[in-house]
C-alpha cells in the first residue's frame, strides 16, 4: 500500500492503495466515480478510457504509481452541466443503445477534437477504431463527432 | 439533493429496478402467455388519494431541467399500476420491461402518454419494480416488449385519462361525455372550463376503474410515430450510475469467481493458501451453484456448478488474489438429465471429452449427410430430385459466438436469514426470483430482484446464474456482496450462439424450373431451422429436416436466435439459385411470394407473403436496385422472425482488395414505429451486429478450451468496418406493432455473402466471412 495524491477533474483526492492497482479501479472502487467503465481489462475496448492531461488513455491498464501529477479528467469532469459539445451532439443525434460504452466513446471524441478540429471521416474512424460499441452505434458516433466539431 | 440512483435507491411503492433486452429464445415467444387484467388498473388503495412518493430517479440525477424544478409536485396520485400524477400535473410513467439498450424504457412510457393525452415534456420515466400482479412478461427478449405491451400500455393511459375526465365532470357538474382532454389539460367547451391533470388527480384517484375505455384513433396519435430521445440518455452521456457494474451499497465486498478452463472439466481440489495470505482478502471457498436434486428452470443453463470464489475488499486485489489460486481440475462423466421446458421436460445430454471445433466440424458435416428428421414435408420431393435435370447443392456453416456484451456479467446480493436483495443487470427477473428461492430456501415473497439497466446483452443474460452465485456468496459470507465476472470469465463461461451447419438443395427441370426444394440443417448441439418460413409454402415439393450433434459446452439463445445463422445460408443459397435459373434475385423471391399469396403449399405457414413481398418491393424502389453502378457490388436479403419482415441491400466497394460496406439499406415492416429515432438506431445496431458477427466473429475449442477470451482474440466489429452510410424505411402500414429488436440482424448476413460474391467472384459460406477462426487466438 502506498498514498497517492491525484488531481481528478480538477480537485485533489488522496487514496492509499496498492500502487500497481489500475486508475479505473481506484476511481471506481475508492472514490466511488463509476462513469468510466470497465470492459475488458485488457484495454482493448475503450470502456475505460479517460484523460491524462490531454490524452486519451485506457484507465484499466494504467497503474496509479505512473500518474505523476498529470491531471486527469474522468467523464463526470468533462463538463460542469453536462454541457460539453461533445455530450450534446452525443444527446442531439440520440447515440446510445445500452450506453455502456458511450463514457469511453465520448472521452475519446474529446480527446480527438482537441487534437484536430475538423477531422475527416477516415480520421474520425480511425482514432474510435479502439472503442467497441457491441450495439453497434458506429454511424451515429461518427455523425456526433461530425456535429460537435462543428459546434466546438 | 443530489443523492445519486442507482445506490439504493428505492421509492415507496418500487421494490425492483429494471433492464430489458432484446433477444430471447424462439420458445418464450411463443409460449409465455401474457394477460391483461383489469387488476393491472387497480389503483393502490395505500397510494390512492394522496401518499407523497419521494425518491424519484430524475431528482437523483442532479440535473433536472428547469421545468422539472418548476414543476417539482407537492403530492402525487396514484392513478394505475403504471403512472401517478403529481398534483401540478407532472406524470410518472413506469417502465415495465428491463431496458438493454433497445430503448423501451423510453418507448414503452410513450405508448401509455399517449392515450393518456399527456403532454411528454412533463413524463417522468420510472423503472417500474418486478410485480407480475401487475405487469405482464417483464422479460427482455424475443422482441416482444411492444408487441406484447401495445394493448395494455395503451389501456393503462386511457384509463387514467378516462378517470381525469369523470372526476372533471363530476367537480363541474357536466356529462362526461363533454369533456375533452388535450396535452395535460381537461376542457369543458360549453361552460368554458378547463383544468390541468395535476388539478384533478386526486380527484381521480377515487374514481373507480373503468370497465371499457375507447382508445385512440392511429390518426389521432401526438407522440407514437414521434421522435423522442432516450429519457436516460443524459445520464449516460455524464457517467451517471445505471448499470449492475455501478451498483453499491455500505459494507459491499468484491467477489470473483474461478472455474474450469475447459469444457468437460471439473473442479477435483484447489489451493488457496497463497490467495488468502494476500492484501484485502477476506476468504476463498468453494460454492455448487446449484444443488443436485433441486428443480430448475430452462434459464438456469450453466456450464460449471462448482466454483471456486474469492471474496475481498476490492476488484484489483480480488483480481490479484484469483490469480494466486491453483487448482486442480478432473474430466466429467457423461449424464442426461431432464430440464422442465415451458410446462414439458427436456433431455439435455452432455457427454464426457475435450471437444474441438475441427471435431465438431467433423460431427456436424458426417450428420448433414445420415439420416435427419424429418420436420415438414410438402408433395414428393424425393421424386422431384430423381428426375431433375440439375441439382445445386451447398452447405453453410457457422461457429460457436460469444455474446459478449459490454458490461461483464455481474450482480449484487445480500442475502440474509429472511430476506435477499439482488440487484443487476438480468433479462429474465421473473423466472429467477424462482431459483434464487429455490437455491436459497427463502420463500419467493422474500426474493427481492431490482433491475439495473444492463449494457447489452444480446440473450447471454437471460441465464441468470450469476444471480444465483452472487446470492450464494452473499448466503456464505454473510455480507453484502458484488460478484464480478472478469471478461475472460465472461467469454469462457460459454452459453454460446450454437455452431451451425445447413445444406441446402434445389431441383431444377431442363428449363431451370424449380421442382423441388430441400433444407437439411442442424448444430452442436441445436438445429436452427424454422421448417414453415418461406420459401415453405412457395414450392410444391419441399422437405426440411433436421439434426443435432451431442456436446458439453453450453448454448443459449443469442440475438435471433436460429434466424441469425439460417437466414444468411438460406438467402445466400437463394442468390445462387436465381443466378443458376437466371433469374434476379428480387424478382425470383417475389415470385415465389405470389405463389405463396395466391396458392400456398401447406398450411402451417407462418409468414404473410403479401408483407413480405411488401419489403423487397419497397427496397427494390428504394435502393435504385437494377442500375448499375461502376465498382459498386450489391447484394440482396430478405427474412421473416419475430413477427417483422426486412429486405437488405448491401452495397460494397472493393478498395486495395479489401471490401468496404459504403451503404446498407433496409426495408422494415414492424407495423406502427412508435418511436422513430430509436427504431431507426437499433436498426442500424442489428445491421452493423450481422454484419460483424457474421464476418469476424468465432468462439474456436481446443481440448475443451475456447481459444478466445478477450477482445484482443475475439474480434467484434470496430468503426472502421461497420458501414459507411445506413437507411432504414419503414412500411407505414398502420399495423400493430411487432419485433425490431432481433429481426435486423439475420438476413443482412445473407446480403453481405451476396454482395462479397459480387465485388470478389466468390461466394462465401462459412461463417466468419473475413477472418479464418483458425488464424484467432
Amino acid at each position: 500500500m502506498a498514498t497517492f495524491n491525484l488531481n481528478i477533474n480538477g480537485t485533489n483526492q488522496t487514496v492509499d492503495v496498492d500502487p500497481t492497482t489500475p486508475i479505473l479501479w481506484v476511481l471506481r472502487d475508492h472514490l466511488d466515480m463509476v462513469g468510466t467503465k470497465f470492459g475488458c481489462g485488457i484495454a482493448s475496448c475503450g470502456a475505460c478510457t479517460i484523460h491524462l492531461d490531454d490524452t486519451a488513455v485506457r484507465a484499466c491498464v494504467l497503474p496509479i504509481s505512473v500518474v505523476g501529477d498529470k491531471k486527469i479528467t474522468t467523464i463526470e469532469g468533462l463538463s460542469e452541466s453536462g454541457d460539453h459539445p461533445v455530450q450534446k451532439a452525443w444527446l442531439e443525434h440520440d447515440v446510445p443503445q445500452c450506453g455502456y460504452c458511450q463514457a469511453g466513446q465520448i472521452m475519446t471524441a474529446v480527446a480527438l477534437l482537441k487534437e484536430n478540429a475538423n477531422p475527416s471521416d477516415d480520421e474520425i474512424e480511425s482514432v474510435m477504431h479502439g472503442n467497441l460499441c457491441r450495439c453497434g452505434t458506429y454511424t451515429r458516433i461518427k455523425a456526433a463527432v461530425k456535429t460537435a466539431a462543428k459546434n466546438m | 439533493m443530489c443523492k445519486e440512483v442507482s445506490q439504493n435507491h428505492r421509492s415507496q411503492n418500487q421494490k425492483i429496478t429494471r433492464s430489458p433486452d432484446r433477444q430471447i429464445t424462439k420458445y418464450l415467444m411463443t409460449l409465455v402467455k401474457i394477460s391483461h387484467g383489469r387488476r393491472s388498473f387497480i389503483k393502490s388503495s395505500a397510494l390512492a388519494g394522496g401518499g407523497v412518493m419521494i425518491g424519484f430517479s430524475w431528482l437523483a440525477s442532479c440535473k433536472p431541467t428547469p421545468e422539472q424544478l418548476l414543476s417539482m409536485p407537492k403530492e402525487w396520485f396514484k392513478i394505475n399500476g403504471f403512472l401517478k400524477i403529481g398534483d401540478n400535473g407532472v406524470v410518472t410513467i413506469m417502465s415495465p420491461n428491463p431496458e438493454i439498450g433497445q430503448n423501451v424504457k423510453t418507448s414503452m412510457p410513450m405508448i401509455v402518454a399517449e392515450e393518456l393525452d399527456v403532454d411528454w415534456k412533463y413524463v417522468i420515466v420510472e423503472q417500474a419494480p418486478l410485480d407480475t400482479s401487475i405487469f405482464s412478461r417483464q422479460i427482455a427478449g424475443g422482441s416482444q416488449a411492444i408487441r406484447h405491451g401495445w394493448e395494455g400500455l395503451r389501456m393503462a393511459g386511457a384509463t387514467a385519462r378516462q378517470m381525469l375526465k369523470e372526476a372533471a365532470a363530476k367537480t363541474w357538474g357536466v356529462p362526461v361525455s363533454e369533456i375533452t382532454t388535450e396535452a395535460s389539460m381537461i376542457h369543458h367547451k360549453n361552460s368554458g372550463k378547463s383544468a390541468g391533470y395535476g388539478e384533478m388527480a386526486s380527484a381521480a384517484a377515487s374514481i373507480p376503474v373503468p370497465k371499457e375505455v375507447k382508445l385512440k384513433e392511429i390518426s389521432e396519435y401526438k407522440i407514437i410515430g414521434t421522435s423522442r430521445n432516450n429519457v436516460d440518455g443524459q445520464k449516460i452521456v455524464t457517467g451517471k450510475p445505471l448499470f449492475g457494474l455501478d451498483y453499491k451499497k455500505e459494507g459491499m465486498l468484491i467477489a470473483m469467481i474461478v472455474h474450469p478452463p475447459a469444457f468437460g472439466l471439473k473442479l477435483k481440489s484447489f489451493d488457496d493458501a497463497a490467495a488468502k495470505a494476500m492484501p484485502g482478502i477476506k476468504d476463498v471457498f468453494k460454492i455448487d451453484v446449484y444443488k443436485e436434486g433441486d428443480e430448475t428452470q430452462w434459464c438456469d443453463t450453466l456450464s460449471f456448478n462448482e466454483l471456486v470464489v474469492v471474496v475481498g475488499n476490492s476488484t484489483w486485489e480480488v483480481m490479484n488474489a484469483k490469480k494466486a489460486i491453483t487448482c486442480e481440475w478432473e474430466q466429467i462423466k457423461s449424464k442426461e438429465i431432464e430440464v422442465p421446458f415451458f410446462g414439458k421436460t427436456k433431455k439435455v445430454a452432455t457427454p464426457s471429452g475435450l471437444e474441438n471445433t475441427d471435431d465438431h466440424l467433423a460431427q456436424m458435416i458426417a450428420a448433414s449427410k445420415s439420416a435427419a428428421t424429418t420436420v415438414r414435408k410438402d408433395g414428393d420431393p424425393e421424386a422431384a430430385f430423381k428426375k431433375a435435370a440439375t441439382i445445386l447443392e451447398r452447405s453453410y456453416t457457422a461457429p460457436f459466438l460469444a455474446h459478449s456484451p459490454l458490461e461483464p456479467m455481474n450482480f449484487f446480493a445480500h442475502v440474509t436469514a429472511d430476506k435477499a436483495e439482488l440487484v443487476g443487470p438480468i433479462q429474465t427477473p421473473e423466472f429467477m426470483e424462482k431459483s434464487a428461492s429455490t437455491r436459497l430456501g427463502l420463500p419467493l415473497e422474500k426474493i427481492d430482484i431490482q433491475m439495473t439497466r444492463m449494457g447489452g446483452g444480446f440473450g447471454r443474460r437471460l441465464y441468470g446464474h450469476f444471480l444465483v452465485e452472487a446470492a450464494v456468496i452473499s448466503q456464505k459470507v454473510n455480507a453484502p456482496v458484488k460478484l464480478i465476472y472478469s471478461r475472460e470469465d465472461d467469454m469462457t463461461t460459454g452459453i454460446y450462439r450454437p455452431a451451425y451447419h445447413a445444406t441446402y438443395r434445389a431441383a431444377l427441370d431442363e428449363n431451370k424450373n424449380l421442382l423441388a426444394f430441400h433444407v437439411k440443417t442442424g448444430g452442436v448441439p441445436e438445429s436452427s431451422l424454422s421448417a414453415n418460413r418461406f420459401p415453405a409454402g412457395a414450392v410444391d415439393n419441399y422437405l426440411a429436416e433436421e439434426w443435432t450433434v451431442t456436446s458439453n459446452v453450453s448454448v443459449g439463445a443469442f440475438r435471433a436466435p436460429g434466424s441469425n445463422f439460417i437466414a444468411g445460408a438460406e438467402q445466400s443459397f437463394l442468390d445462387e439459385l436465381a443466378e443458376t435459373m437466371g433469374k434476379d434475385p428480387i424478382d425470383l423471391r417475389l415470385e415465389w411470394l405470389e405463389k405463396a399469396k395466391t396458392s400456398p403449399v401447406g398450411k402451417d405457414n407462418d409468414y404473410e407473403a403479401e408483407r413480405y413481398a411488401g419489403v423487397l418491393q419497397l427496397i427494390k424502389e428504394k435502393s435504385g436496385w437494377g442500375k448499375d453502378t461502376a465498382g459498386l457490388h450489391r447484394g440482396v436479403a430478405a427474412y421473416f422472425c419475430h413477427n417483422s419482415y426486412v429486405a437488405q441491400i448491401v452495397d460494397i466497394e472493393m478498395k486495395d482488395n479489401e471490401p468496404t460496406i459504403k451503404k446498407v439499406t433496409a426495408a422494415v415492416d414492424c407495423g406502427i414505429v412508435i418511436n422513430p429515432v430509436a427504431a431507426t438506431n437499433l436498426a442500424e445496431g442489428g445491421i452493423i451486429d450481422g454484419i460483424g458477427h457474421g464476418s469476424y466473429s468465432a468462439i474456436t475449442l481446443k481440448d475443451g478450451v475456447p481459444q478466445q477470451n478477450n477482445f484482443n482474440t475475439y474480434r467484434l466489429i470496430r468503426h472502421k468496418e461497420a458501414p459507411k452510410q445506413i437507411e432504414v424505411h419503414f412500411v407505414d402500414n398502420k399495423k400493430d406493432p411487432t419485433g425490431l429488436g432481433e429481426p435486423l440482424n439475420p438476413p443482412v448476413i445473407g446480403a453481405l455473402a451476396n454482395a462479397l460474391y459480387k465485388a470478389t467472384g466468390k461466394r462465401y459460406y462459412d461463417q466468419p466471412f473475413l477472418v479464418d477462426p483458425k488464424l484467432m487466438g
